[in-house]
């Protein structure tokens, strides 16, 4: 039973073309992110309880600050401002504790199964972005649906509904793919849930969810400017509404959004197998 | 001509700092054999394993698993492996055949194979009655098939399972030895089985390695162990006579609460 004491010549890599493997990535993707709808259609409660928290903004919270004048720059009415904010904080909310599920099936032991298949890292992380946009994207029903009956002037035309969606799988993928990054650095639910609470307390204070800009502090500002949830908030306004206008500019909100996704993903990419060791 | 083996390694180290949890392991598991890994918790079975599975880098020597480099060729190594771990890696909140169209997917079977693939092996580990129900409701036994089903969808050359009888009674173990005999009879898939129970390796197993504090310490069949030992010897006295300590002596409080939650092992 004693191999030979010289070196094992390994077997060649066969060769893929680009298309080949570009077809396996998109089908590796999509069965990460199915199984999720699947999941969640087994068990919708889950969505469900997870609406409460943006309707109570919008009632409680906006149904009182509606009564501020001057808090919305340019005469627009509070609940019109805050709608886009609201849905972008949900889309924040839910994708930042997504790090828990990831370090949940690391103690199950599915994500073994997830790290021993043939899908590259990046396809899985990726697929689990996706897979948290669906969430998120269930949530903006609720939103919009609640704003509508506030009696905000919703835009339901095509393009600003599409350039939604894309907006919060945008959010929603990297909230949810920075979360994991925290998973992988913290490794127990319990350090986890300290953090979360951490971090998503100055990542929606610091941007422009709930008030102005102008109205900050220069220094709130300035990191407000280097906040993504600024630039999905931004986008929101400009798509959400009927009188929607972007301070940035809507294709300086996606760049931003982007760009920081695609060094999140690099990043977890590289981190996430190492969760198993 | 032989068929090529489908796991070689030489000197495969793994250390976690000061110490070492697999010391210069070298073995050979040919095709379709069914190869046991046994030893108490902690001698490096899974350590072992993961290196084999691409899942833990090792710290020297070579492995190759189905013909490619596990540290160099990982990618290669995961399209034509198996592995049922011993922690739960069937999705509750999936279906039966969900987990398997999941499986098939990530495994990139074709898209008009998938369906076949996956009935026959529904079939193969008798759970065609039960696929269209959440793996939540299902028995351990039964989650131990659909996941030995999951890690043969796309006809590996070789299934880690690491300890897969695990938690489960008599009965259930029986019927897993079946099944993974089933596999090698119909797909000529080898398995490497890591255990504890040395009824189970001497029952399945055509060649067993004994594992202890972290070195391969022999290797044979079951009948040659026993025969090196005495007439009447079982692999419990095999393990005992090579260690001078009896298998049962190991694992303490952790060990068990470990193998009673099926919480990770060390690894």
């Amino acid at each position: 039973m004693t191999p030979n004491k010289h070196a094992l010549a390994p077997a060649s890599i066969p060769r893929r073309s680009v298309l080949t493997a570009s077809a396996d990535f998109g089908t590796q993707v999509l069965a990460v992110a199915d199984a999720e709808v699947r999941k969640l259609r087994h068990d919708p409660w889950e969505l469900l309880s997870r609406a409460v928290q943006p309707i109570l903004w919008l009632v409680l919270f906006g149904g009182v600050m509606t009564r501020v004048r001057g808090l919305a720059p340019g005469g627009t009415p509070y609940l019109e401002f805050l709608a886009p904010g609201i849905l972008a904080q949900s889309v924040l909310f839910v994708a930042i504790f997504y790090g828990i599920s990831a370090i949940w099936e690391r103690d199950l032991g599915v994500l073994h199964r997830y790290l021993v298949s043939p899908a590259p890292r990046v396809a899985l992380v990726i697929g689990k972005a996706l897979s948290s946009s669906i969430r998120g994207l269930s949530q903006a029903v609720v939103i919009y649906l609640c704003a509508e009956a506030m009696g905000v002037r919703l835009s339901f035309e095509p393009t600003s509904l599409l350039m939604a969606v894309l907006l919060i799988i945008l959010g929603s993928g990297l909230f949810s793919t920075f979360s994991l990054i925290i998973a992988c650095i913290v490794k127990t639910r319990e350090r986890f849930m300290g953090i979360g609470q951490v971090l998503t307390m100055p990542i929606f204070f610091a941007s422009n969810a709930i008030y102005p800009i102008d109205l900050m502090p220069g220094w709130l500002q300035r990191i407000s400017s280097l906040n993504p949830l600024t630039y999905e908030v931004d986008g929101l306004r400009a798509v959400m509404l009927q009188s929607g206008q972007s301070a940035f500019g809507l294709l300086h909100d996606v760049a931003a959004l982007l760009a920081a996704s695609a060094i999140v993903i690099v990043i977890a990419a590289r981190m996430y197998p190492r969760m198993t060791e | 001509m032989t068929p090529e083996p489908v796991v070689q390694t030489i000197d495969l180290t793994r250390r976690f700092g000061e110490f070492t949890a697999v010391a210069r392991a070298s073995l050979t598991v040919a095709a379709a054999e069914i190869f046991g890994l046994i030893g108490p918790n902690g001698a490096g079975k899974t350590t072992l394993i993961k290196m084999l599975t691409t899942l833990l880098p090792p710290s020297s020597g070579q492995a190759l698993v189905a013909g490619f480099d596990v540290a160099r060729q990982p990618a290669e190594v995961r399209r034509r492996i198996g592995y049922v771990p011993q922690l739960l890696s069937a999705d509750g909140e999936l279906t039966g055949y969900e987990n398997l169209l999941l499986s098939a997917r990530l495994y990139l079977i074709p898209r008009r194979e998938r369906h076949d693939r996956i009935m026959s092996a529904l079939t193969l580990m008798g759970l065609m009655e039960v696929r269209d129900r959440v793996v939540r409701s299902y028995s351990g036994g039964m989650i131990r098939r659909l996941e030995i089903a999951q890690s043969t969808l796309h006809r590996p050359a070789i299934i880690f399972m690491d300890e897969p009888t695990v938690g489960l009674d008599p009965s259930g173990r029986r019927t897993v030895w079946e099944h993974v005999r089933a596999l090698r009879r119909e797909l000529g898939t080898a398995v490497v089985i890591t255990t504890h129970y040395m009824d189970e390796a001497d029952e399945l197993c055509d060649h067993v390695a004994v594992l202890h504090a972290g070195r391969v310490e022999t290797v044979g069949t079951p009948t040659e162990l026993k025969a090196s030992v005495g007439p009447t010897a079982s692999l419990d006295d095999v393990f005992e006579a090579l260690t001078g300590t009896a298998i049962e002596a190991h694992g303490g409080y952790r060990d068990t609460q470990q193998t009673r939650l099926g919480a990770r092992e060390h690894s």
